[in-house]
């Protein structure tokens, strides 16, 4: 490979500004994030006039712009709706490659969420599998208190 | 010139807080649309296009126009962001007319919307600036604003009391309005006495962070009068920059703002501004520039600011009130901070101002103002426009 800087002496600048970031979750996804880590429940929001479910809940209908939505425990079980395999260590990765990315549809919803897929001897598996969440013994209250989702028969 | 003319429909605004945890970036802003929707009696069905708007880095969220659907309702419509530092908010309000004045779009949705308390304000500020050149020697807001009031001073031999005097009058005035963050009465000597962040620019000449959403309808003439009986017709906008290093700038004046204006006032055929124009809503981030603006507006003489804002004809019941609401010193969700100004010029033309009301108001002015000191200005009027 040739040095294309060998003839020059690059003039850069290098800095780093430091912006940290504090997210509030909103009461809506509050309780979702409660239900989860207190009692391992699944909460969507239900809207009245589309009869959509939707999981993460929203505060109001997107599609309808209704805001009385009502709150319905859905499924820790449903069905994958699509997935990859990410075998390269991307630097945004918090787990040890391979891992397996899905969206999941569980029962009684009509959106699907993003979470891993259990790995080891499940590589058949498939778009229509289904699985179930496998939650963590000590939750915080975060999509993390789910360890992963994993295929049942 | 414009396919259509425009006007202003309906507006609506969350309640400005210091802090919103109870709800996150889509919630907020639905807020604001859903009270803009009502003031319309419109529904989400009837918009054509959004456009929506934040700060750069503030909530650290690069796709905001495909994000925010949940909560501007702009699912399956055509969404576009604008971000423009400062004047997001004004760039939107200049965005949508221009969407409804090409006669492309008969009813647009304007969102600005700001979440400044999940992020760390100065450091996303920061990124504004010229990295080789301006920035960590000028970070942040504060510091070109106190360059601006500094050479005011020493040209025209303006005082800290003199600002303090229009951090008194919007904090007043913004106790007339339920939707401003600061509510509460300051004296000159609370103003003073204030801990100085860049030296002459007290706290309380300052403005505050907020979190807050604003949402604009605007409409085309073929549809704006069957859905209100008082548009608020928009006549013309204007927009300057001028510099990219702050080194560069004429500091003590705003050159953008002088020029966005006469623009205006050309168009317009306004040939005294100060007795043609009944109410301003200026993005005036700091005190000094209640001052400094209004003469580069052409309200008055130059150095003459100061004796003007203390004869009381900018306070309500004076002869131009600015700033109805309370302004930017007493509330700011920056991305929507420009917007508000002009849903609260709107509100005027409108006669919807409830307490912050100006009696008959025929013409208003809005405006925008940015970082290294470019500005954005619209005209708003009871009646339709001639051209």
């Amino acid at each position: 490979m040739t040095d294309i800087f060998s003839d020059v002496e690059p003039m850069v600048f290098k800095s780093r500004i430091n912006v940290p970031y504090a997210w509030w979750t909103g009461e809506t996804a509050e309780r979702f994030f409660l239900a989860l880590r207190d009692d391992k429940k699944i909460m969507g929001t239900r809207c009245p006039v589309c009869e959509k479910v939707f999981v993460p809940p929203r505060k109001v209908c997107p599609l309808c712009f209704h805001e009385k939505m009502a709150w319905v425990e859905v499924s820790s079980e449903g069905v994958l709706e699509s997935f990859t395999i990410v075998k390269r260590q991307l630097a945004a990765l918090t787990r040890k490659a391979p891992v397996i990315f899905g969206l999941i549809k569980l029962d009684g919803a009509d959106t699907s969420i993003l979470h891993y897929i259990e790995n080891p001897g499940h590589e058949d598996i498939k778009i229509g599998t289904r699985v179930a969440a496998k939650f963590n013994e000590e939750r915080s209250g975060s999509m993390q208190d789910i360890a992963c989702f994993r295929p049942i028969s | 010139m414009p396919k259509k003319r425009v006007a202003i429909v309906g507006t609506g605004q969350t309640y400005h807080k210091s802090h919103r945890p109870d709800v996150n970036g889509q919630e907020l802003i639905n807020e604001a649309v859903q009270r803009a929707l009502k003031d319309a009696d419109l529904t989400i069905k009837d918009i054509d296009a959004v456009v929506i708007g934040n700060m750069d880095h503030f909530e650290g969220i690069n796709y905001v126009d495909c994000w925010s659907v949940d909560g501007s309702g702009g699912t399956m419509k055509p969404v576009i962001k604008l971000t423009t530092g400062g004047t997001t908010g004004s760039t939107l309000a200049i965005g949508g007319y221009h969407l409804v004045a090409s006669g492309f779009f008969e009813k647009v949705l304007v969102i600005g919307w700001e979440k400044n308390s999940e992020s760390d304000t100065t450091g996303a500020i920061t990124t504004a600036f010229d990295p080789v050149w301006d920035r960590l020697v000028f970070a942040g807001a504060i510091s070109g604003l106190a360059a601006e009031a500094q050479a005011y001073m020493a040209k025209y031999g303006a005082t800290e009391k003199d600002a303090a005097r229009v951090s008194v009058r919007d904090r007043k005035h913004a106790c007339n309005n339920p939707h401003a963050q600061l509510r509460r009465e300051i004296t000159i000597e609370d103003v003073l006495a204030s801990p100085m962040l860049a030296d002459p620019i007290h706290l309380l000449d300052v403005c505050p962070r907020t979190d807050g959403a604003c949402a604009v309808i605007m409409a085309s003439e073929d549809c704006a009068g069957k859905v209100t009986s008082t548009p608020d017709w928009i006549w013309t906008t204007a927009n300057r920059h001028k510099y990219t290093y702050l080194g560069d700038v004429n500091w003590g004046e705003l050159d953008s703002i002088a020029e966005a204006s006469r623009e205006i006032y050309a168009k317009a055929g306004i040939r005294e501004p100060r007795k043609e124009i009944d109410v301003i809503e200026l993005y005036q981030p700091y005190s000094f520039a209640g001052i400094i603006w209004i003469e580069d507006l052409g309200i008055v003489e130059k150095g003459k600011g100061a004796e003007y804002i203390w004869s009381g004809a900018t306070d309500m019941g004076g002869e131009l009130p600015i700033n109805p609401s309370g302004g930017v010193i007493a509330c700011n969700p920056i991305g929507a901070t420009g917007l508000i100004r002009c849903a609260e010029a709107a509100l005027q033309v409108m006669g919807k101002a409830e307490a912050r009301q100006v009696p008959d108001v025929n013409f208003a002015i809005s405006t925008g103002f940015g970082g290294c000191m470019w500005s954005d200005m619209l005209l708003h009027g009871k009646r339709k426009p001639d051209f």
